[in-house]
């Protein structure tokens, strides 16, 4: 059996009647960095105190370091967290909120400085030390509050939504110093989050989570590229997926309105038998116009709705069969919203849903 | 007069700059709904301060009378002994009402904190003995002090036939007994407001401080309770107020007794106007009493200046 520095079993939490986790089960290998990934109330952060050990659970076992750590206190359990509010002592100095955890549990006095002082240089605060939380930015904070999770030398780094306090420039900033730290130390990291570029720019691997339920445990590659089920391809992609509702006969899918979309190259999960409800989603970038397009095996011409122009690259919004669909390119193309365009796109990489299980066929 | 008059000054100052027209302007109806209140509040708190300040500098006697005698009045108060033990009563009444009440109203506070059931029970039970009248609270407590009546003749009925309590009857110990009936009645409101600032602080405070493995006891010593500085101030200052002007429980359980050991400045003071016809001294011994008060406030208002200050400062 492999060693997990994380494994989670059969967990179910009920608050009351309220199911939030439903046996639910994780396995995290050592010095992974994964993503819970989900809107609010999708049971995410619940997930994380519980295995911090701030929330009892109902049912099953929580192993961290291959050891049931499911009833014990979170200190003993080898973990540090960074919270959203950044959660520091806001009376003391940026050094006692660093050390107070350590004296209280009566460490010598030179293995707190040395460890102090490691996570200074790691976060590069050394000089905000003396110093307390009132007189620190934002981003200070949350380096002060890793580094509070850094002293306590643990394994495992639980973070929960550290960067949805932080504004839009130092959110990115602080986003690959995580990334950094993480290939530095190399811990197991398990990371909370809503917002999907954190998640897919972060993640080994993500989960992505639903009424309490994992949809998708997979690497940010296969989440974004071959979502398992409707909800994992809508929640995932900034503009969203096109969906186009239609019937899917053997590899022929046609939509509502009769336009009738190859779908040969596409790997199915299963054969699927007769004519079946389903939904084709296609990634804006995956649709192509011009000469490009013609080469595609799906080609239509179309006339362009609305342009909005990204300076990195440029949407444009336009309709197949009746479908509002999106489509993302180059933003040195010349085109205007009432313009005669061709788009294209191949069926084989995008994703057919069935509608009737919402799941990937 | 002077307060319309800038305000239609203002009016027209906004008139020509239209985007502060909203936080210059003065609400006609608002003003008329509050001038009855103005009026209560000038008229009681500054213009009768005002003349129990100037009568103290009077010889008045039964009527108050404006023939000055310069700080005479001021001399006598604080050559009389009964006005210096009374001083001295109030600050060992207190220094331990206080701190018994800061203490026993922040277990509470913690206790209330720890998720119990029926915890709205618990704080009405709490609170309940301040929705009495301090009057009748020290007649409780008279009663429950009383050797005849209360603990001790209880205790003796059980058996015990030596017991002995009755902290009001003997000199050395009479003004422990105020202070107990005093904290019982104001010990609730206490718990209130530091309750009020427990939940205030951020849960994940106290994850973090799970995670960091600090025992619970010391997280409320140690974390909460420096970040709780506002609701300990208000509780500060309410207790304050309230020991400066310590009266009515004190008439209750013992008035003043036995012998001197229980007199505070306001008994001096209401005894000086009333019973023994002096109006000058009692208002000396009034005007006295206002400093301390002034004193807090200004404390206060020092503190949240400075606050405030440090708050710029950061930002």
């Amino acid at each position: 059996m492999t060693q997990h520095s994380v494994s989670i079993r059969d967990l179910s939490l009920n608050f009351g009647n309220v199911k939030v986790l439903e046996h639910l089960d994780l396995d995290i290998a050592q010095g992974e960095f994964i993503v819970l990934l989900g809107p609010s109330g999708c049971g995410k952060s619940t997930l994380l105190n519980c295995i911090a050990g701030l929330l009892d659970v109902s049912d099953g076992q929580i192993f961290i370091g291959g050891r049931n750590v499911t009833w014990e206190e979170p200190k003993d359990r080898g973990i540090g967290m960074v919270f959203q509010s950044y959660a520091l002592y806001p009376q003391m100095t940026v050094e006692r909120n660093l050390s107070f955890g350590l004296r209280v549990a009566g460490m010598k006095k030179d293995e707190i400085d040395k460890r102090v002082a490691r996570a200074a240089e790691i976060l590069q605060i050394g000089p905000l030390l003396q110093r307390k939380p009132v007189e620190l930015s934002g981003g200070q904070r949350q380096r002060v509050a890793i580094g509070r999770a850094l002293v306590r030398d643990v394994d495992v780094f639980l973070f929960d939504e550290p960067l949805s306090n932080l504004d839009a420039k130092l959110r990115s900033d602080l986003r690959v110093e995580i990334k950094r730290l993480h290939q530095r130390l190399k811990n197991t990291m398990i990371y909370v989050t809503h917002d999907q570029i954190e998640a897919l720019t972060l993640a080994d691997r993500i989960a992505v989570m639903k009424n309490g339920v994992i949809q998708q445990l997979s690497d940010p590659h296969t989440i974004y590229n071959k979502p398992v089920n409707l909800y994992v391809a809508g929640f995932i992609g900034s503009p969203q997926m096109n969906m186009l509702n239609g019937t899917l006969n053997g590899t022929t899918f046609t939509t509502d309105d009769g336009t009738v979309i190859s779908a040969v190259n596409y790997q199915f999960m299963a054969p699927v038998s007769g004519p079946t409800k389903a939904i084709l989603g296609v990634r804006p970038e995956h649709i192509v116009l011009g000469e490009e397009a013609r080469a595609m095996p799906f080609s239509l011409d179309v006339e362009i709705e609305i342009v909005e122009p990204m300076g990195s690259d440029t949407l444009a919004w336009t309709k197949i069969g009746g479908h509002p669909v999106t489509f993302r390119c180059n933003s040195d193309v010349d085109i205007k919203s009432g313009q005669k365009a061709v788009i294209g796109f191949d069926a084989g990489r995008g994703s057919i849903f069935s509608v009737e299980t919402t799941n990937r066929l | 007069m002077s307060q319309f008059a800038q305000s239609s000054d203002a009016a027209a100052l906004a008139s020509t700059r239209p985007p502060r027209r909203a936080r210059r302007k003065f609400n006609v109806m608002s003003i008329l709904g509050t001038t009855p209140m103005i009026l209560t509040a000038v008229g009681v708190f500054v213009v009768c301060i005002i003349f129990s300040f100037i009568w103290s500098f009077t010889n008045s006697k039964l009527f108050p009378n404006f023939n000055f005698v310069g700080l005479d009045q001021y001399y006598r108060l604080w050559a009389s002994d009964r006005w210096n033990i009374s001083v001295g009563n109030v600050f060992v009444f207190g220094i331990w009402s206080m701190v018994a009440n800061m203490v026993f109203g922040y277990l509470l506070a913690v206790f209330m904190d720890q998720r119990i059931q029926q915890e709205d029970l618990f704080r009405s039970i709490f609170l309940y003995p301040f929705a009495m009248s301090l009057v009748v609270t020290g007649l409780v407590w008279q009663w429950m002090f009383d050797p005849n009546l209360g603990i001790q003749s209880a205790v003796r009925q059980l058996g015990w036939t030596d017991f002995q309590f009755a902290p009001l009857t003997n000199q050395s110990t009479a003004i422990y007994g105020v202070v107990l009936g005093g904290v019982w009645n104001g010990v609730g409101v206490t718990m209130a407001i530091l309750l009020a600032g427990l939940r205030g602080v951020d849960g994940e405070i106290w994850k973090a401080a799970k995670i960091d493995g600090i025992p619970a006891w010391r997280t409320y010593l140690f974390i909460v309770l420096p970040m709780m500085k506002g609701a300990i101030l208000t509780a500060f200052i309410l207790q304050c107020t309230g020991v400066v002007r310590v009266f009515d429980i004190v008439i209750a359980m013992t008035q003043g007794g036995p012998g001197v050991s229980t007199q505070m400045p306001a008994i001096y003071v209401i005894q000086h106007i009333t019973d023994r016809v002096n109006v000058g001294q009692g208002m000396a011994a009034a005007s006295t009493m206002l400093l301390p008060v002034i004193a807090v406030l200004a404390l206060q208002g020092i503190l949240q200046w400075n606050a405030r200050r440090k708050k710029e400062k950061a930002l």
